[in-house]
């Protein structure tokens, strides 16, 4: 090895000897153990397939992967409602900064606190419900982390008032980088506002809405923190997720296998829906 | 009238998806310095009732809230500097060094993005129970110092530095590490000033692994503590809004101070 090369790995190795404890050790041991019955007390055993077949009987690892599934009928809210912002908030109009930064601040809010204040607000006598019955929408207050087939989407309405100024941010970066001359050109030529959008600014947002689209996909998969917070899989683990199974399993009860076996499950299911997306969408500039 | 119209219009959207991102927040800060009324009655209270500190003080003498506050700043502290001393030393020879495996390398950084890190604590409670780092801030801030995120947006702003200034020092005779201290860095300061708010805003954020390690409440850092805040018998919705306020207030402060640089944190990384 040249004396050059000695020197980069040099700078690199202190970040690569982390990275392969915590991020690639993991994903390899973990993946092992997932077919062990291991714990900390005792030598560890070859057990094939007996946790999947465990989990995939247990009830609440089952219902947690359902309801894994059913957050991804979030994405599209979360998308559409995050570029819908950036194009609100992409021009000069006096006070804009302070609507950016407002739309912003929960993505800047510790998951604890964002669980306390959805707590507060979903409270029977709270807010929510306040306004709900003044305009008549319910009749009685809903109980909306405490009736089991509710809860999971309160969860996941909180969990897109998180994610919302995030994506917004990354459209309002792709929206700002849309050249100015071709929209020029474009109304030069007539075309209407809704035109523009539609034949313009949507093709050139391609990659970033793919990018977004997939985060946001994987994203939905992997939530547990939120119902961490909120309910800890209650009412009657209705609002169990895979992985909040998974953490709830490992680290409450520390059952680490069975717990690997469904992270390893949703990890699967990340990385297949990860490269189909990288295969499909690749970006075909730069 | 004419130019009005559409802008009203434009306004009103925003206010009304405006108010429901910040409600939530301006009713715990009501809650939190009322200290009359019913805290959950209808109608609900928009304005603040015999305002006081009240509540806040209340907060300190139930928790060690000054304890919390104490371990937020130092884990974020430490993951701040290691992050920006490690990640800054990975990124440069990617951007500007060539050597074998470098493809290599520069690969398997951008494969983490992909693996689902989200699983990773149940492996890395193992691996932290074995190092014997259980209940240390080591423990808590070792997994997190190194992030692809944070190597990209540094190799992006080390390619941005012009070749002359890296040649006439090596014409110069200096080392590859007097380089990187005195030339590169200096350079890029204003790219590690966003990484490190974005760190430190990240790491007083997160909760999870904290709540993981940490097992006495005295070593929590505020993010966990509001919770076991929430949990300690006998304190009143008031008091957990004033610790809620408490909790988010630095960061709260740190985003509207450095606006630009969440904003421009983000662009950076999608590219």
């Amino acid at each position: 090895m040249s004396r050059h090369s000695l020197v980069a790995w040099l700078f690199l190795a202190p970040a690569l000897l982390l990275l392969a404890v915590f991020s690639f050790w993991p994903v390899g041991f973990g993946s092992y153990l997932a077919f062990t019955d291991y714990s900390l007390i005792r030598p560890t055993q070859w057990v094939g397939l007996e946790n999947f077949r465990y989990i995939f009987e247990n009830e609440m690892f089952v219902t947690g992967l359902r309801n894994s599934v059913i957050f991804l009928l979030m994405v599209p809210f979360v998308q559409v409602g995050a570029l819908a912002l950036a194009v609100l908030v992409n021009n000069q109009l006096p006070g804009i900064r302070l609507f950016r930064a407002a739309f912003y601040v929960p993505v800047v809010t510790t998951v604890s606190v964002v669980g306390i204040m959805w707590g507060f607000m979903f409270h029977e006598q709270g807010t929510l419900n306040y306004v709900l019955m003044l305009f008549r929408l319910v009749d009685a207050p809903v109980g909306w982390l405490s009736h089991d087939g509710i809860a999971l989407f309160a969860i996941m309405f909180v969990t897109l008032w998180r994610g919302l100024g995030w994506y917004m941010v990354m459209y309002l970066a792709a929206l700002q980088a849309v050249p100015a001359d071709m929209q020029e050109a474009a109304i030069l030529d007539g075309a209407s506002r809704w035109q523009r959008f539609w034949k313009i600014t949507v093709p050139m947002l391609r990659p970033t809405i793919a990018v977004c689209t997939i985060l946001s996909v994987l994203a939905a998969l992997k939530a547990y923190q939120e119902v961490d917070v909120l309910t800890q899989g209650g009412p009657m683990n209705s609002t169990f997720t895979a992985l909040y199974y998974a953490y709830d399993q490992g680290l409450k009860h520390l059952k680490l296998p069975r717990a690997l076996a469904a992270s390893f499950i949703v990890s699967l299911l990340c990385i297949g829906i990860a490269l189909a997306c990288l295969r499909y969408l690749k970006p075909k500039h730069r | 009238m004419k130019k009005l119209g559409p802008h009203l219009l434009h306004y009103l959207l925003l206010s009304a998806i405006a108010l429901l991102c910040v409600f939530p927040f301006w009713w715990t800060l009501v809650t939190a310095i009322s200290t009359e009324g019913n805290v959950f009655a209808f109608p609900p209270t928009f304005w603040p009732k015999a305002p006081s500190l009240e509540n806040f003080a209340e907060v300190f003498r139930v928790i060690p809230l000054m304890t919390f506050f104490r371990n937020s700043v130092l884990i974020a502290a430490c993951t701040v500097l290691w992050k920006l001393v490690l990640c800054s030393m990975a990124a440069y020879p990617l951007a500007r060094m060539h050597f074998k495996g470098r493809k290599l390398v520069f690969g398997l950084i951008l494969a983490t993005l992909v693996l689902p890190s989200e699983v990773n604590f149940l492996v890395n409670f193992i691996t932290v129970t074995k190092l014997s780092l259980v209940d240390t801030y080591t423990g808590v801030i070792l997994p997190n110092i190194v992030t692809a995120v944070a190597i990209l947006l540094l190799k992006q702003a080390f390619e941005e530095v012009p070749q002359d200034l890296i040649d006439a020092a090596r014409v110069d005779g200096a080392s590859e590490w007097t380089i990187f201290t005195r030339i590169m860095l200096p350079l890029i300061a204003p790219w590690l000033a966003t990484v490190g708010i974005l760190t430190a805003v990240e790491a007083w954020n997160e909760y999870i692994w904290p709540s993981i390690v940490m097992s006495k409440p005295d070593e929590f850092p505020l993010s966990v503590g509001v919770l076991y805040l929430r949990g300690t018998f006998g304190s009143s919705t008031r008091v957990i809004a004033a610790g809620t306020i408490l909790t988010i207030l630095p960061t709260l402060a740190a985003f509207l101070f450095a606006q630009r640089f969440f904003m421009r944190g983000m662009d950076g990384a999608v590219k």
